[in-house]
């Protein structure tokens, strides 16, 4: 069957199993537009700005475990995928992005809206391609789809000169793959396995560290059975946020610079540490030459790159996290640590870092706690980066995998809307809320157009302190209260909300956040709530830049009073 | 200690692959001291050789960030192999009539060949390890050296199979008893 460019491109999406592209039209992909509407299956959304695309598509990955597609045309279009390109190879999100390219006749001639994209992302994606002739599209997308999915997943970026969408060339699909050079490491060394098993079996203070590749490979029950087999606290990372049910009596939160206190005490004292799919990002261990300074380390990643890059490591396993857990926990022996729970428990009572204080005053972490009793927790949150996320993170107990959805290690603001519009493509049921912070607000803010004209129920919580909060408090922490170029001025949000026609409403008193909120919940499509919070209200624990992750710095000690009536969620076990 | 690793690389021969190694170099942030490329018994596959110095970094680090370029099939670090290495340089010696001789008789004790002549110089070609080059190059210098260019290291391991799977691939092929 002879087909044209474009239409082998969307033959292949079809048959990888794409449903939805998150996209910006232009000169040099107009011949794949003109072609999309023979292909209705393919759902073009428009975003109203090519970095939209990119978390769009990011943000729905997360959401779904499915390969995010972007696009965009060539020049301006590519480089401002960029950004949301970064993110998704920081943090392992599968993601394939298509771009236009000026015409082969025209490439190295600095044509019109020409860049060199594969040459721009080629630090920032897993892969990349240039494709030369239509009779390459196919074996691309099958390779790029596979690359973007398989392993350690990360953003594929396809980039095709609009001469060769038009380029007719014979089409079928590739049954196989032939990179000699991409051979993922599944199953984990059995002698390794055994070695980590009798290092776990024989420690007296086991901790589990587990990563966002716990939930990436689908090990959430593996990693279960192992905590409660061994009976081992489990903390989670940033990103590893659900990959344990945060009600669970095992789950002593998440780590780092603005982890629980219990959590970064745990590491300290641990003899043990099973690091699963992580990779010791300096947020998550603090200054790394004091990190976990009494354990001995096993590190099961399927990166084998990321053994021993931060921490030296005793057994390092490289695997597929669900695999090797599988048959890890085969070797475990049932045990009992209550005395080394007991004492993790204890520190939780004296650390009591998810109180929030008696305030009539309106705070953040209020508003997030809010949101979780609302939801009951089942929801999926999307925020953006500074204060905000790390109030979402603290306050919100996340029982589910993929339910906090977050821009870790590029740490981008803005991913925040266009993000939590993908998520919630992605999984229409869903109840999905963007907290947000006024700053990374008004960076992406264009997408709710993008979000009126797909009636996605999106609910936006903006956490308007009229700072850009997470570097005022570094200001005000380790810069004397300088406020440089962090006092932020904003739009009034409801006007913004009803200029596009979406229902909003300000609250600025306590008494009224949890009837907002229900309000917003009620509502059948998009929400946006302006919550004017607490200005210089501080992100606490916090771990300061350079120091170890035991030198957290906690509340002021006046300010910390149990909050009315938060019941803390019932154990599982 | 030598601090110098030398790192082999099969490398698939598609467009942009050597851009590839020398971003990923940068980017983890080590001097490349030299680097060669070319074909290799197998078709689509080059051979790349690169000289790094592990005072910038840790060079296994860098080797298994190397390893995952999709393009790159395996990388081997031949640093404490026994192996052969080579590199080859051309210099060109100012060379009078006076001169011409004396430089002739250095070429000769080093094994290297003069390659070009003209009336006031003459090219040298010397194959040899680093250290080889390195003490012609010094010598020659006296006579006044107008150019010099050199190749970067080669290296394989001696004897038996290499580390690298083309080389065991075909070694395989050629164990198999003929039909």
């Amino acid at each position: 069957m002879r087909l044209k460019g474009a239409q082998i491109l969307c033959e292949g999406l079809l048959r990888e199993g794409v449903e939805v592209i998150f996209g910006f039209p232009g000169g040099t992909v107009l011949p794949l537009y003109d072609t999309l509407p023979q292909y209705p299956k393919l759902r073009h959304i428009l975003v109203r700005h090519e970095q939209g695309a990119a978390h769009a598509a990011d943000g729905y990955a997360r959401a779904t475990g499915k390969v995010g597609v972007c696009l965009a045309t060539s020049g301006p279009g590519a480089t401002n995928l960029v950004t949301g390109i970064a993110g998704a190879h920081l943090d392992s999100s599968p993601m394939v992005a298509i771009t236009g390219q000026v015409a082969r006749a025209f490439i190295g001639k600095d044509a019109f809206q020409e860049v060199d994209i594969t040459g721009i992302t080629l630090p920032i994606t897993k892969h990349n391609y240039l494709v030369t002739k239509a009779s390459d599209i196919a074996r691309v997308v099958k390779e790029a789809f596979y690359l973007a999915s398989t392993g350690r997943p990360g953003p594929v970026l396809i980039d095709i000169p609009r001469d060769v969408f038009v380029e007719e060339a014979e089409f079928s699909y590739p049954e196989n793959i032939d990179l000699p050079g991409y051979k993922p490491t599944l199953m984990g060394h059995p002698a390794q396995i055994k070695k980590a098993a009798r290092l776990i079996n024989g420690a007296s203070r086991p901790i589990i560290v587990a990563g966002r590749g716990v939930t990436i490979s689908d090990a959430n029950t593996e990693l279960k059975e192992l905590a409660e087999k061994a009976q081992i606290p489990v903390v989670t990372t940033l990103l590893g946020i659900g990959s344990f049910p945060e009600d669970h009596v095992l789950s002593f939160g998440m780590l780092g610079m603005h982890g629980m206190a219990y959590a970064n005490l745990a590491i300290g004292a641990a003899d043990v540490l099973i690091a699963l799919g992580m990779r010791f990002d300096d947020r998550a261990t603090a200054r790394v030459s004091d990190f976990a300074p009494r354990a001995r380390v096993v590190h099961i990643d399927i990166d084998p790159a990321e053994i021993g890059k931060n921490v030296s490591v005793e057994v390092p396993i490289v695997g597929d996290v669900k695999t090797v857990l599988g048959a890890l926990n085969k070797e475990i022996a049932v045990g009992s640590r209550l005395d080394w729970i007991r004492h993790v428990e204890q520190w939780r009572h004296e650390h009591p870092c998810v109180l929030i204080r008696e305030s009539e005053k309106l705070l953040p972490q209020y508003v997030v706690r809010s949101i979780y009793e609302a939801t009951r927790g089942n929801a999926v949150i999307v925020t953006g980066v500074g204060q905000n996320q790390m109030w979402a993170a603290q306050h919100f107990w996340y029982t589910k995998p993929r339910g906090f959805i977050s821009s870790g290690g590029l740490g981008a603001m803005g991913f925040e809307l266009p993000a939590a519009l993908g998520a919630q493509i992605g999984c229409p049921r869903e109840t999905v809320w963007c907290i947000a912070g006024d700053g990374g607000f008004q960076m992406t803010m264009q997408e709710l157009a993008t979000i009126v004209q797909e009636n996605s129920p999106v609910k936006i919580a903006i956490m308007n302190n009229g700072f850009l909060g997470m570097v005022r408090q570094w200001q005000e922490l380790f810069y004397k209260r300088n406020y440089v170029g962090t006092p932020l001025w904003g739009p009034d949000y409801v006007k913004i909300a009803d200029a596009y026609g979406i229902p909003a409403v300000r609250v600025t008193q306590k008494d009224v956040v949890r009837s907002a909120i229900k309000q917003a919940m009620a509502s059948d499509g998009p929400f946006l709530i302006d919550f004017s919070v607490e200005p210089e209200e501080n992100v606490y624990p916090m771990v300061p830049p350079g120091a170890s992750l035991a030198e957290y710095m906690e509340a002021p000690q006046e300010c910390v009073a149990p909050v009315d009536s938060v019941t803390l969620p019932a154990s599982n076990l | 200690m030598n601090s110098k690793h030398v790192l082999v690389a099969l490398v698939q021969d598609e467009p942009g692959v050597l851009n590839r190694v020398a971003s990923l170099f940068r980017r983890r942030g080590f001097n490349i001291d030299s680097i060669a490329v070319g074909h290799t018994e197998t078709p689509r596959t080059s051979r790349v050789t690169v000289v790094v110095d592990s005072g910038t970094g840790d060079v296994e680090q860098v080797r298994k960030q190397f390893e995952k370029l999709v393009d790159v099939t395996k990388v081997s670090d031949l640093t404490e192999e026994s192996i052969v290495a080579r590199e080859l340089a051309l210099i060109k010696v100012k060379a009078t009539a006076f001169t011409r001789s004396e430089i002739m008789q250095i070429v000769d004790i080093f094994r290297a060949n003069i390659v070009d002549v003209a009336a006031d110089s003459v090219i040298v070609e010397v194959t040899g390890d680093e250290d080889k080059v390195e003490s012609l190059y010094q010598l020659l210098r006296g006579f006044g050296v107008k150019e010099l260019a050199r190749t970067g290291r080669l290296a394989m391991t001696r004897g038996g199979l290499g580390p690298l799977p083309v080389e065991e691939t075909e070694a395989q092929r050629l164990k198999k008893p003929r039909p």
